[in-house]
């Protein structure tokens, strides 16, 4: 573990950059008095910097270090060339102000990536512009928001959600202003259609329906769900964050669904980032494309321009979204085509599916049906030994995997979900789910390992009420009053 | 064409199929009704990584790029030097393959990096506490100005005039979907409303000019609202950071701090505050604990505010955010230190003023305004800007922001520690060609 800190390796006269002279006759100072006192930063040599990053990476787990199921978030491999492409000049060194026709091949990447994504999807448009699936669900309520406002229908203020719902949905609702009713599932795993069916009221606006579900269900009733929504006078929206299930196979659009927010960072394989960048595109159909986030790429007499839709809900950024996100999300699609597209979602339900099948003996598993994309298990026959899922996923650790999604959805007690993407082998999925079992065997045989785990990992179980409790949130203390302790240096690893 | 990302091979795709107890995919995709299944796609045919490569290549020759060109844009966007060491570090895959760091124990890397983050912004402006990024600076603007809306438990907020026009734009989007409204103030106006949750203003502003911070942080102070202030990172080397003249929120765009101007995005927004609105601050924030057998690390903390744990009361949505930028300025302050990010703000300082004592010396041209400025300024031109943009890019340069529709024939330029004096005299020199008449 690196205990120290950019601080501790920090002494006058250090640096890790040179600059060059000015070439300038130099101005005239700025007054006094808008000029800042001296200031800290750590003084640190070149390499020491770069050792001290690559300590710090070791301690990472990454989804190029292995197995890394985290449902609901789609841990794909992320193709090398992918950022070697994104970093050519004529994408990374291109200023976002430049006139358009010194931009043009940016401009055409934009306008070829919204055509495709509505393809995939079966809607009519696309805006690139959110930042992340988040700002995309943002954007998807404001534009539900002002459709209903548009049309004279004012009194529309409340949202729909089922209780497995993502907890970026709620939040993004109430940034629109609006209410949350939640609706429950079913036995099936499905939503409550007579549920649903009491709540569709006229003050309702949207349902945002995940597809499949966080459960990893697809709901067999979409079409009645689609039906019911649209007689309400209401509009249906996917968070897309799911898409991988259906990529290539089935379209948003065909399932009656009005508008979704996709995540290049999960199903289009550009990198996590650690968490981001992300980039969250909306797709909609005809009827809300004049809503879309500005602005949009266009054809105009063989030029490619940007245009902002007639009644857009607005900007959500200072420029075009995360552009460097949308190139490799271009790359992976060109390089897949629709047969490849087809073949990624195929494999993810079929590696999904084995670990349900070759794990359902040990792990309770709620649903017991097909499953899509990932698969959702209980950690509560554990529990009659005192084990509990944060022991199980802290275990993996030990067994060299990234644990699942543990504690979500809030509709599976103590839930593990998994999701193994496509770009897992038969090995690899053999080798997590032998871990597994041996995880369950020693639950009842040796609780306490599990209790006491990680025992492999950089540090171990970790204080987090001490951390909220008594927030240390920087070292900043430290370089305004000198008093941080120094004891701590270490340099080993 | 899908191999190289999908190892499964026939053979093993038939023994999970035996295993699972079906025959084909198709069975395990049964809950699907059947019309929606296997649609036609109208997409263009897979191709190789070296045929994209090529077709991307010259998609990317098509736009004129910062290397080749000489740049004088700002107004957001910056071009800086950015030390090899930064892209280096970022590109180690342990960090750029890691998600959230949700596992502290196999995210330490991830989180001491936040945990430095964290310090260092507090240490470029400081203020007291950060959060670990927002999208870029403009949606950082536009949460600051909800979070000042919750806290004052007031639903209105004002912009002052000389904040980035695009800026006002993101924030009233966020603002109104709240069902809040938004003010633009007249910066020489001393009416305003009083009954305001925040006043936003931008330091440098948006024109490259120097405001006097204190006087706006008095003007809100004395309203019962905070002072919400929006800096240029780089202009920390040398000008008041917001710590010292009493912002209450202060946010930034990150992209100067180590990350390339990359068409706009990816970018950061830096997020600091006050320490007692610390549970009131959207995004994630990392902390320091320790573990079990007493040995300090890094967690998540805060975690209530947000809406994996707290849903419908979540101080805000953002979930997947810019963590690798982070990353990136992180490297960047590191590499720079103090005497590098004063040396900087230094040559973006000198060279600015350099361009615009040359300019202001051409026959028909002028220097806009008699504030201070840092690295951007106004100059007005004795010919319409899109002409001498259209004449600038021809000797291969990329003028600035062409303003000419709010103000007559101005342009709003940026001179950065990238512009050589060699590159500054040649544009004055173009510019001194073109005289109009």
């Amino acid at each position: 573990m690196n205990h120290y800190l950019l601080p501790d390796i920090s002494e006058p006269g250090k640096t890790g950059c040179s600059l060059p002279a000015l070439d300038v006759a130099p101005a005239e100072s700025l007054p006094k008095e808008l000029l800042r006192e001296e200031f800290e930063l750590p003084e640190v040599s070149e390499v020491e910097i770069v050792r001290y990053f690559t300590a710090l990476s070791s301690l990472n787990y990454g989804v190029d270090s292995g197995f890394y199921p985290l449902g609901s978030c789609t841990m794909k491999y992320n193709p090398k060339w992918h950022e070697d492409v994104a970093g050519l000049p004529g994408f990374a060194l291109v200023h976002p102000l430049q006139p358009v026709e010194s931009v043009q091949g940016a401009l055409q990447l934009m306008f070829e990536l919204q055509d495709y994504l509505s393809e995939i999807n079966g809607m009519d448009s696309t805006s690139l512009v959110p930042m992340a699936g988040a700002q995309g669900e943002f954007a998807c309520l404001l534009m539900v928001k002002a459709f209903h406002q548009d049309r004279g229908d004012k009194n529309r203020n409340k949202i729909v959600i089922p209780d497995s719902s993502h907890g970026t949905n709620p939040a993004s609702a109430v940034m629109c202003g609006f209410e949350v009713v939640t609706v429950p599932s079913d036995k099936e795993g499905n939503i409550d259609f007579n549920m649903l069916e009491a709540v569709m009221n006229e003050e309702v606006a949207a349902l945002t329906l995940t597809m499949p579900n966080t459960l990893g269900l697809f709901d067999p009733q979409i079409t009645e769900i689609s039906q019911l929504v649209h007689e309400r006078g209401a509009l249906l929206g996917a968070d897309g964050a799911n898409l991988n299930a259906l990529l290539g196979n089935v379209k948003y659009g065909d399932l009656g669904y009005d508008y979704v927010q996709l995540n290049l960072h999960k199903t289009f394989s550009t990198p996590h980032g650690g968490g981001g960048p992300g980039a969250g595109p909306v797709c909609v159909k005809t009827h809300l494309t004049d809503f879309l986030p500005s602005p949009l790429v266009t054809k105009d007499n063989g030029e490619y321009v940007f245009i902002s839709p007639a009644n857009s809900t607005g900007k959500l950024c200072d420029f075009y979204g995360n552009f460097g996100v949308m190139v490799k999300a271009y790359a992976y699609l060109r390089f897949l085509g629709a047969e490849g597209l087809k073949e990624v979602s195929n494999n993810a339900v079929l590696n999904a599916n084995y670990i349900k099948e070759k794990l359902k003996k040990y792990y309770h598993l709620p649903y017991d049906r097909k499953c899509m994309h990932e698969v959702v298990f209980s950690g509560k026959s554990q529990m009659a030994k005192g084990v509990h899922t944060l022991d199980i996923a802290k275990r993996l650790m030990d067994f060299g995997f990234h644990p699942p999604t543990v504690y979500f959805p809030l509709n599976v007690q103590e839930a593990i979900m998994i999701e193994p993407t496509e770009t897992e082998s038969k090995e690899t999925l053999d080798a997590y789910i032998q871990a597994m079992i041996d995880i369950a065997r020693e639950a009842e045989e040796n609780p306490e390992i599990l209790h006491t785990s990680p025992h492999n990992t950089p540090v171990r179980r970790l204080d987090s009420v001490k951390a909220a409790r008594q927030p240390e949130l920087n070292w900043s203390m430290y370089m305004s009053s000198k008093k941080r302790e120094t004891g701590t240096k270490e340099t080993e690893l | 064409m899908t191999a190289p990302y999908v190892p499964n091979t026939e053979a093993s795709r038939k023994l999970m199929l035996q295993e699972i107890g079906v025959n084909s995919i198709e069975e395990l995709l049964q809950d699907i009704p059947d019309r929606f299944r296997n649609v036609n796609f109208n997409l263009p045919p897979p191709l190789s990584e070296l045929d994209l490569k090529r077709e991307l290549g010259k998609l990317a020759n098509l736009d004129a790029n910062l290397d080749e060109y000489a740049c004088f844009l700002g107004a957001g966007g910056y071009r800086h030097f950015i030390p090899s060491v930064v892209g280096h570090v970022i590109n180690r895959s342990e960090f750029y393959t890691a998600y959230t760091p949700y596992q502290a124990e196999i995210s330490q890397g991830t989180l001491q990096a936040i945990y430095e983050y964290q310090s260092l912004v507090c240490q470029l402006t400081g203020m007291e506490v950060s959060n670990a990024g927002m999208y870029d600076g403009s949606t950082a603007a536009a949460e600051a100005a909800v979070m000042a809306c919750l806290i004052k438990q007031r639903d209105r907020v004002a912009v002052l005039d000389t904040v980035n026009p695009t800026y006002r734009e993101v924030i009233d989007t966020y603002v109104k979907g709240r069902n809040f409204s938004i003010e633009t103030i007249d910066h020489n106006s001393d009416n305003s409303p009083s009954d305001i949750a925040c006043l936003i203003v931008q330091q440098p502003n948006f024109l490259g000019y120097i405001e006097n911070m204190e006087k706006y942080a008095q003007k809100a102070h004395d309203f019962g609202a905070l002072l919400v202030s929006i800096v240029d990172p780089i202009s920390l080397g040398i000008l008041t950071p917001p710590g010292d003249y009493g912002a209450d929120i202060a946010v930034a765009e990150g992209q100067p701090l180590g990350i390339p101007i990359g068409f706009g995005g990816t970018y950061l927004g830096l997020f600091t505050c006050r320490k007692e609105y610390l549970r009131q601050m959207p995004g994630r924030i990392v902390g320091k604990t320790t573990d079990v057998n007493g040995r300090p690390g890094y967690v998540m903390t805060m975690v209530t505010r947000e809406q994996h744990i707290r849903r419908e009361r979540a101080t805000s949505n953002i979930c997947t955010s810019e963590a690798l930028l982070a990353l990136a300025a992180t490297v960047y302050l590191a590499s720079l230190g103090k005497k590098g990010i004063r040396q900087i703000a230094e040559l973006c300082y000198h060279k600015a003023h350099y361009a615009a004592k040359e300019i202001s010396k051409l026959k028909g041209y002028s220097i806009l305004s008699k504030q201070p400025f840092f690295k951007e300024f106004v100059i007005r031109c004795p010919i319409a800007p899109k002409q001498i943009n259209a004449a600038l890019f021809g000797e291969g340069i990329i003028g600035g922001l062409d303003i000419s529709p709010q103000m007559e024939n101005c342009i709003l330029l940026c001179v950065t520690e990238m512009n050589t004096k060699q590159e500054i005299d040649r544009l004055v020199a173009i510019l001194g060609a073109l005289q109009g008449g």
